[in-house]
């Protein structure tokens, strides 16, 4: 097979809380582009796991290889430069503050670090309602984010990632708590975001999943149970045991 | 957008303001000149707090330390190496950098209720090396800076610091120098990087922000504001005592703060000024002052939750910076 370096691997990733083993010896790799769903039942490790791809963990031992760089000791806000987005699986945004001005902070993060292009106002600006335009939510930049329903709070913090530019967009369970035709337009905007970006998706839904995803990774008890195309796991025994009900 | 742009009514009071205070110089008698140019002096020490506190939401009991450390830093070397103004003003600024750096290091690892505790510690240490060296810094009794040492050289001329009206003129610059420090500050990428980490810094770490660093950033700056405040405070009124160290004034401006207006440019001023005249009110018709300013503070709690300031921006002018 032709070699091509993946955008992210980890190795023997393991991760211990007392004597629970979160995350077991998870050995991972992610090419670029790709658009991958993590799966499992409730306390499988896919938060811990993406956890310490992240850097909002530490592992206990383990590494963590983002485009060719050994990264496991790295925090997590260098991380993020690296271009490693993280959106929050509880909904995590500045209430008190406009959603314009919760978008700006992660513009103004990238333009600080872009010396080319320098930190204007305008650039602000412009960054700014562009990644809210894509997550559909122009209309209510001017909107304190505390007081924006819960749909919309977690499209802009997806629009918090995405004004990162990321080369890695992290997902964990974007979709809960959204009514249906909100999950419909969400395909869509993730549809949009993978055309650019590597997305690693932790998901409960199939049919999300099922949509999305190019390839699964099925995590039970802190171990991979199974990889593979959305075909391949939806036709495997064991996955079907201990996930699908099957 | 106006967000982000320095709305020009912003501007405009706070050019406001500093001229109503400039006119104050030739109105007021001489007792509320006095009572003023302690004021203006003392607010620039609540600014440097409300920037750790009101912007950061860093809770910090142990901010006496940094006052006195501009205080101790220009007294001493006036008092005993015979320094003049502003070497030894500059000498304060920089003792009051060098500790907020080293306390913030250390105290920034911990958080909420920890973090005040340590920060109170921190302080209490200070105070008590105050009277520890009391050969050099006389202790309560502190020591009383010679008239002729305070005095300000510039190129073409002396001020004389002990002249009432020189004196409130020197406040009321270092108070607007300050102030336009801070109204830059906070409207600046660093100012809303403050804010933001206060609101939620979990968020913060994870847009890719050093969290700790941008705190530590605060915490010196809020000290040199601070140490500013104490060193003006002995060159302008030629004494310097252990009583500026103690814990009493690691609450106050934290008092003047959530008066005036946590997290607001003029905040600080109205809570200082309110506060001020609140217990010399109080104090000139009963000895029970401190019941009257109790019942007083109830009130402002009551009616005015976010301070004086804040409440007003909530309400009325959310323009306000």
């Amino acid at each position: 097979m032709a070699a091509v370096t993946p955008l992210l691997v980890t190795a023997g990733l393991s991760r211990a809380f007392g004597g629970l083993r979160a995350v077991d010896q998870v050995d991972f790799a992610l090419p670029e582009g790709e658009t991958h769903a993590i799966i499992g039942p409730n306390g499988a490790g896919k938060t811990t796991f993406v956890s310490l791809i992240c850097g909002r963990v530490a592992p206990s031992s383990g590494s963590v290889v983002f485009d060719g760089r050994e990264i496991s000791r790295m925090p997590a806000h260098r991380r993020v430069r690296l271009g490693i987005a993280y959106t929050f699986q509880i909904t995590s945004v500045f209430a008190n503050l406009t959603a314009f001005d919760n978008v700006a902070l992660a513009v103004q993060r990238r333009l600080i670090d872009d010396h080319a292009r320098g930190l204007s106002a305008r650039a602000l600006t412009e960054h700014g309602m562009d990644a809210l335009t894509k997550v559909g939510l122009a209309g209510h930049a001017g909107k304190i984010a505390g007081t924006m329903s819960y749909g919309h709070q977690r499209l802009l913090e997806v629009a918090m990632g995405l004004a990162l530019k990321p080369r890695l967009l992290i997902l964990d369970e974007p979709t809960q708590g959204l009514s249906d035709g909100e999950i419909e337009n969400f395909i869509g905007l993730v549809r949009q975001i993978g055309a650019e970006a590597t997305v690693l998706l932790i998901e409960h839904n199939m049919d999300v999943v099922m949509a999305l995803a190019e390839r699964i990774t099925v995590m039970e008890q802190g171990r991979i149970l199974a990889q593979g195309a959305p075909a391949e796991i939806r036709a495997n025994k064991a996955v079907q045991q201990a996930y699908l009900g099957g | 957008m106006t967000r982000l742009t320095p709305s020009a009514k912003g501007i405009a009071l706070h050019v406001g303001v500093v001229l109503a205070l400039l006119a104050l110089n030739f109105l007021l008698p001489e007792y509320h000149r006095g009572v003023f140019a302690r004021v203006l002096v003392l607010a620039v020490f609540a600014m440097g707090y409300n920037l750790a506190f009101g912007y950061t939401g860093l809770l910090s009991l142990g901010h006496a330390m940094f006052f006195a450390a501009g205080l101790y830093g220009a007294g001493l070397t006036i008092y005993h190496l015979e320094w003049s103004v502003w070497p030894a003003f500059a000498a304060g600024l920089a003792a009051g950098a060098g500790l907020a750096l080293v306390v913030g290091f250390l105290a920034l690892r911990t958080t909420g209720v920890a973090f005040m505790i340590v920060t109170l510690m921190f302080a209490q240490v200070f105070y008590l090396t105050t009277l520890y060296f009391t050969t050099y810094t006389r202790g309560e009794e502190g020591l009383v800076l010679p008239q002729a040492a305070r005095v300000l050289g510039f190129p073409g001329g002396t001020l004389n610091l002990s002249d009432p009206s020189t004196r409130y003129l020197v406040a009321l610059a270092l108070f607007t120098l300050v102030l336009g420090v801070i109204l830059f500050v906070v409207r600046a990428p660093f100012g809303r990087s403050l804010i933001a980490i206060r609101e939620n810094d979990e968020r913060m770490r994870m847009l890719g922000y050093n969290v700790f660093a941008n705190k530590l950033a605060s915490v010196v700056l809020s000290g040199i504001v601070c140490a500013a405040s104490g060193a003006a405070y002995a060159v302008l009124f030629g004494y310097v005592g252990s009583g500026f160290a103690a814990i009493q004034y690691s609450i106050l401006p934290l008092l003047w703060v959530l008066v005036g207006g946590a997290a607001t440019t003029l905040g600080p001023l109205i809570g200082t000024l309110f506060m001020f005249y609140v217990i010399d009110t109080a104090s000139s018709y009963t000895t029970a002052h401190l019941l009257v300013v109790g019942l007083v503070l109830i009130g402002v709690i009551l009616f005015f939750p976010k301070g004086i300031a804040g409440t007003v921006r909530e309400r009325w002018l959310p323009w306000l910076p």
